[in-house]
């Protein structure tokens, strides 16, 4: 990785035109106004510290220094077509499930960036995010609750010439940690908006438009016994079109021979497709998505790991699911090496009035997901693969054979939902949920158990308004599984009080685990604090990783025993 | 310690220079409901204030709040002349979800789409659900982060204070 230098510079400008544009400056010269009046700063400000106490039971890491401080502060400046702004970062030290090497720095800028936009011509320098099409060939973005943050570091334009046409083009490192990524990315993408660009079919009720997207990177080749490409390029092609209440949109993806650790090195191009289908008017709405991928793991290290330097982004084809089983216990995640799955998606809401919609009416939703594997022919076994020796059977290094439009007979995720809401009366809603998955907990997880996690789940969300200010909801989860953990429940009581103040308790029981020492309680206690865009909460107790929903929020949150303070603030 | 205080400060820092006059909404290139370009300096209302909301399909509080404006939105339109923008930061993975939902639940607002968080960044938010509250001039006047059965009362008040002319900001 390329060292990495300071930042104090971008620091030291900023603080300057901070200063100048604040009113303590109220008595700056006529020249300086002239330069700064209009000038404006704006920012937010997220802290998430958590201590931690010994708990074995839970399998909770032991901290040495006993607590963890994610902060993180934005600040934009903006004046008429000119925005510049950084990202203040300190990890002291990282919070237990956010990557270690996050504590390489304590304090730092790893973001900051200058924009200037004018008569459809935009220039950025710096650091940005951003998105080609679905993501599928490019995507850079922040999920700090994740950690991942796959920003780009160099220059961008984005030029729309005439109506209708757009284009981008970049080129840049992509941020890995406190450092940078080994290889660096040029892209390029177009985009037409056909009913902008003929004007006699602006009006049409048939909206088309179609796009296209070319991304190379380079890296060198190393020390290593095979010929690695430096340059490996990729393309993409996409269109939307848009009939009335109908909706499809495509994307197809290629990317030549990328040998990388994700796919043991072999000369194989890797290529995705995927289509989505809508159909909605008032009351109804249905989705329909197909995906099926081989071997599109981009990245601009072809060593890197996990989550680390995508150039792509590669969503799993299911429902994000938000009550805390369900959305923590088994998620699934997109395997880049190979992939076919389907999943519709359809909400319905029976007329307020009418016998099964009753007095408010009745919104059900049900969605379903099928992913397998594909059927591939191996060619080479991994063990051959890291040799990196010559391979007289597989000549080309190809690693497998695969027609992508196969489906293998290995099921790699399952989920059926419903979800029932009703509102019975000014006071009372009620929203029912069951879930069923099928999971490959050696797939994603990577155990070796052999055998699928069958789980049904069971949800009762409870919301009474007491009052017009005072509210209390209450959660009852419960998890049937013959695998993995064996069975859970889950409680939640939450008290509202607008506009100000949350109370929270909630257990997580694993109350029927095989082994019977970890039958273990999650207990938590929570109180938040919200004055207008700042957010103050603390809570106490035994945490499970995975999405958690308290106080009006969802964030994501490593497992640990402590206290946590969340403090976040837009200004 | 260094960071709290740091914080603390710049938090401060921003509290008294009484940060919400005259700030205009940023301009960013995001998508509409049907995928279409749209500039976020176009978010307009002649007619009175606008109530910009960020959610995601995924966000339980964020489709209670909207649920429960959405029952009352005729009422408050009628009354104040609002628009409710609610923008939508699901990414690739749900972003094919949001026009069915909103849909499904006809809801009448104008919804936009932005699946790489470059308007949520520009307007500082941290967790949806964010609410801002905008002035017939397009200036932000108000901004409130979260939802508890009930905000939308208060959210309704500082509507009609905005519309009748009365200055919000404190």
């Amino acid at each position: 990785m390329k060292t990495n230098t300071t930042y104090t510079w971008a620091l030291c400008a900023f603080s300057a035109l901070s200063l100048f544009s604040s009113p303590l400056f109220a008595q700056q010269s006529e020249e300086q106004q002239g330069l700064l009046q209009g000038g404006q700063i704006h920012g937010n400000v997220d802290i998430y510290a958590q201590s931690y106490n010994r708990d074995s039971l839970i399998g909770a890491p032991i901290v040495p220094e006993k607590s963890g401080i994610n902060a993180f502060t934005n600040l934009i400046f903006t004046k008429g077509n000119f925005s510049a702004g950084v990202r203040i970062e300190s990890y002291l030290p990282p919070v237990q499930g956010f990557d270690p090497r996050f504590g390489n720095e304590q304090i730092g800028i790893p973001f900051r960036y200058a924009t200037y936009s004018k008569e459809g011509l935009e220039v950025t320098a710096g650091n940005f995010y951003e998105q080609f099409g679905s993501g599928m060939i490019l995507r850079s973005y922040e999920e700090r609750a994740l950690g991942i943050d796959n920003a780009f570091d160099g220059v961008r334009l984005k030029y729309s010439p005439f109506q209708g046409v757009y284009l981008k083009g970049l080129i840049g490192d992509q941020r890995y940690y406190w450092d940078k990524s080994d290889g660096f990315v040029r892209a390029f993408d177009g985009e037409l908006q056909i009913n902008e660009l003929v004007q006699t079919l602006e009006s049409s009720p048939l909206r088309l438009s179609l796009g296209g997207s070319f991304v190379s990177k380079f890296q060198e080749r190393g020390a290593s016994d095979l010929e690695l490409p430096e340059n490996v390029g990729s393309y993409a092609g996409r269109m939307q079109l848009d009939y009335k209440n109908f909706g499809v949109v495509g994307e197809y993806v290629y990317k030549i021979n990328d040998p990388s650790a994700d796919n043991n090195y072999i000369y194989r191009p890797g290529q995705g497709l995927f289509l989505s289908a809508t159909y909605s008017r008032k009351g109804f709405g249905l989705n329909v998505q197909g995906k099926t991928m081989d071997n599109m793991s981009f990245r601009s290290d072809r060593n890197a790991l996990i989550n680390d330097v995508f150039i792509n982004y590669l969503p799993a084809l299911t429902r994000q699911h938000t009550y805390n089983l369900a959305a923590t216990l088994y998620p699934y995640a997109t395997q880049p090496n190979g992939e076919i799955g389907i999943q519709a998606d359809m909400i319905y809401k029976i007329k307020r009035g009418s016998k099964l919609g009753g007095k408010y009416g009745t919104t059900i939703q049900i969605n379903a997901s099928f992913i397998n594997g594909h059927d591939t022919t191996q060619l080479s076994s991994v063990d051959e693969l890291a040799t990196n020796e010559y391979l007289p059977d597989d000549p080309t290094r190809q690693g497998y054979d695969v027609d992508l439009f196969s489906i293998g007979d290995e099921v790699y995720y399952r989920d059926y939902n419903i979800e029932i809401d009703r509102k019975f009366s000014k006071k009372l809603k009620v929203k029912l949920t069951y879930v069923h998955f099928q999971y490959n907990i050696d797939l994603v997880q990577g155990t070796a158990t052999n055998k699928s996690v069958f789980a049904e789940i069971g949800i009762v969300d409870v919301l009474y308004k007491i009052s017009k200010k005072h509210s209390i909801r209450i959660e009852a989860q419960t998890l049937f599984s013959e695998q993995d953990q064996g069975d859970w429940a889950f409680g939640l009581i939450e008290y509202g009080i607008s506009p100000h103040w949350f109370f929270t308790v909630l257990d997580q029981y694993n109350y029927d685990n095989p082994n019977p020492d970890l039958e273990i309680h999650y207990p938590t206690a929570q109180v938040v604090y919200v004055n207008k865009a700042n957010r103050f909460s603390l809570g106490y107790g035994r945490q499970r990783a995975g999405i958690f929903c308290v106080g009006g929020v969802c964030r994501n949150v490593p497992a640990a025993n402590g206290l946590t303070l969340a403090i976040t603030s837009s200004f | 310690m260094r960071v709290l205080l740091f914080s603390a400060l710049v938090l401060l820092m921003s509290m008294a220079s009484a940060p919400y006059s005259g700030r205009k909404i940023p301009d960013v290139q995001i998508k509409t409901l049907d995928q279409q370009p749209y500039q976020t300096a176009d978010i307009k209302n002649e007619d009175g204030p606008i109530i910009i909301s960020f959610w995601a399909t995924w966000c339980s509080p964020c489709k209670r709040e909207l649920n429960a404006i959405a029952e009352d939105y005729i009422d408050w339109q009628d009354e104040t002349g609002v628009k409710l923008v609610a923008v939508s930061i699901d990414d690739a993975r749900n972003v094919p979800k949001v026009k069915p939902y909103v849909n499904g639940q006809s809801w009448d607002y104008d919804v936009l789409l932005d699946p790489n968080g470059d308007f949520k960044r520009a307007m500082n938010v941290n967790n949806v659900p964010h609410t801002f509250l905008v002035d017939s001039d397009g200036n932000i006047v108000w901004q409130h982060n979260s939802y508890a059965p009930g905000d939308e009362l208060e959210l309704y008040d500082l509507v009609v204070k905005l519309s009748n002319g009365e200055s919000i900001s404190e």
